[in-house]
């Protein structure tokens, strides 16, 4: 059944901007990044976005939707209150381009300085043959689309913009964790990644693992494991005693 | 055509202009305000409980927040009871101190618990506002998170584990012992018997779902594969993990339930139902 839906978004760039009232025609069973195609089919033609899949799999149409981030093709229109305005805004911890496209870039950035696999000098060389329960682990953080959800909804760079250069951020260290756990990665990131990226300054909040469109635990599973680890290297006198802190775990 | 190379330094610009610390439309403050409560009504509950230094003994039950008691002034619980087991004349703190014996002893379950993952975003959230709720704007100007002193302590989780690990076992020791009546003979069951029973298991539950245990157990591991036991272990303690929420809230509740159930048997204001 068709209705009019009133819609609020963001209009504006570096310099500045506004939300703006809209009301288009939509139908049952479609989803906000439906809606934001309306207004620029049949209200305003320049208006920007980022879209690509309409499938929750790109990560591309990241926005903030009644101030939460989501992924505008996943935020089905019959889950908001009828008759009560939709406001959407782009993610707020990215520098604005136009409208509802932000720079990103921050977490490429970011991802350019995670160090690469290195495969063990105690592992047989590549080809590896891994354990599917070894294969297992990691695959979930392989799910990751990179729509830096999590990102935009870390307060330590969200609320601080100061902190960018320190903070790796949840994308981040979801990689690192990834390698820690791979069996056949030799490299120990553990001091760098408390150290220079910031993982200390995480209060697992779990704000990244609320909003991720693919269900990475990513505070239980990634980033917690990383700070055990740490605890490891740099925080456990009994291990440190014992010198067994500065090895690898087996 | 050439792979696309990730800049050196990330792009610098403004941020859209959005009014307001959050555009959010949902009662977001409800949980943080809840939890909150709870966490403030335990505390003060707790620290009333702590300081009476009276009826925390009730043969064959002891309070889970002065168990074990390790000082001389212990006696005075032990005096009318036929066994000791309960409160064992440790010896550690003599009749110098003269102050309640659970002080001696609640920094190892209340810092196990002030630094638990899971409470952690509690507090953080509701009394600390760091952020209050995900996509609402913290008040504070600058942060620093678990980097620098005090709150680089948290690290130590793992030691206050070790202990809640034993304090786990001890509370366990006295729901057994509760089976016992007030003639030391085995055979006994009370409502009583019920709550230090559920207290044991519920905090024995929330200690082993801990974080830290799930990677001392397996999580530590390079290769699941080469450790088949510990990665059974691993995902035992993961599947607990998954609830470490839930256990973390209704162990809490339990043992100040314990406490106050001893409470009222002891100072007689309530009459322990016997069900053999």
């Amino acid at each position: 059944m068709a209705y009019d839906l009133k819609l609020r978004i963001w209009r504006g760039d570096a310099s500045g901007g506004e939300l703006v009232d809209y009301s288009v025609p939509v139908d049952e069973g479609e989803v906000v990044l439906d809606a934001v195609h309306h207004v620029q089919a049949m209200a305003s033609g320049d208006l920007a976005v980022r879209w690509n899949c309409k499938a929750g799999k790109c990560g591309s149409c990241s926005a903030e939707v009644n101030g939460r981030p989501r992924l505008m093709c996943l935020a089905r229109l019959s889950t908001f209150p009828p008759g009560e305005p939709i406001t959407i805004t782009p993610l707020r911890t990215f520098p604005v381009i136009r409208d509802l496209v932000t720079d990103v870039s921050f977490n490429y950035v970011k991802a350019a300085q995670v160090p690469a696999f290195t495969p063990s000098k105690d592992q047989p060389q590549a080809p590896f043959r891994m354990q599917q329960v070894d294969v297992e682990r990691s695959q979930e953080f392989r799910k990751c689309i990179e729509c830096f959800l999590c990102q935009n909804t870390c307060h330590v760079i969200r609320d601080h913009e100061d902190n960018k250069e320190a903070f790796a951020g949840p994308r981040s260290f979801i990689r690192y964790a990834e390698l820690e756990m791979h069996p056949n990665d030799g490299l120990d990131r553990r001091r760098l990644v408390q150290e220079e990226r910031g993982l200390g300054m995480c209060n697992i909040t779990k704000c990244c693992t609320e909003v991720c469109p693919e269900s990475i635990k990513i505070t239980d599973n990634a980033i917690i494991p990383m700070k055990e680890r740490v605890v490891d290297v740099k925080y456990d006198p009994v291990r440190f005693l014992s010198r067994r802190g500065r090895t690898k775990p087996g | 055509m050439a792979a696309p190379v990730a800049p050196a330094q990330p792009r610098t610009g403004a941020r859209a202009a959005i009014p307001g610390r959050t555009l959010r439309t949902d009662r977001w403050w409800v949980s943080p305000a809840i939890s909150g409560g709870v966490l403030a009504a335990f505390a003060v509950y707790a620290t009333w409980a702590a300081f009476q230094n009276s009826d925390y003994f009730a043969r064959p039950y002891i309070s889970p927040l002065y168990s074990p008691c390790i000082a001389s002034i212990c006696e005075r619980a032990r005096s009318g009871a036929v066994h000791g087991i309960h409160v064992p004349s440790i010896g550690i703190f003599g009749p110098w101190w003269g102050i309640s014996p659970a002080i001696l002893i609640l920094i190892f379950p209340l810092g196990f618990r002030i630094t638990c993952y899971y409470y952690r975003k509690t507090y953080y959230r509701s009394f600390w506002l760091s952020p209050p709720a995900c996509a609402v704007a913290e008040p504070h100007k600058r942060y620093t998170g678990e980097t620098r002193f005090p709150l680089i302590l948290q690290n130590i989780h793992r030691y206050f584990f070790y202990a809640a690990a034993l304090f786990a076992a001890l509370n366990t020791y006295d729901a057994v012992v509760s089976f016992r009546n007030t003639r030391d003979q085995w055979g006994h069951m009370g409502l009583g018997t019920l709550v230090l029973c559920a207290n044991a298991v519920m905090l024995s539950l929330y200690t082993v779902s801990c974080h830290s245990c799930r990677h001392i157990i397996g999580g530590r591991l390079k290769h699941f594969s080469k450790h088949p036991i510990r990665f059974k272990a691993w995902g035992v303690v993961s599947k607990l993990n998954k609830h470490h929420m839930e256990l973390a809230w209704v162990s809490l509740v339990v043992v100040a339930l314990a406490d106050l159930y001893v409470r009222l048997v002891a100072s007689g204001t309530i009459h322990d139902p016997r069900f053999f």
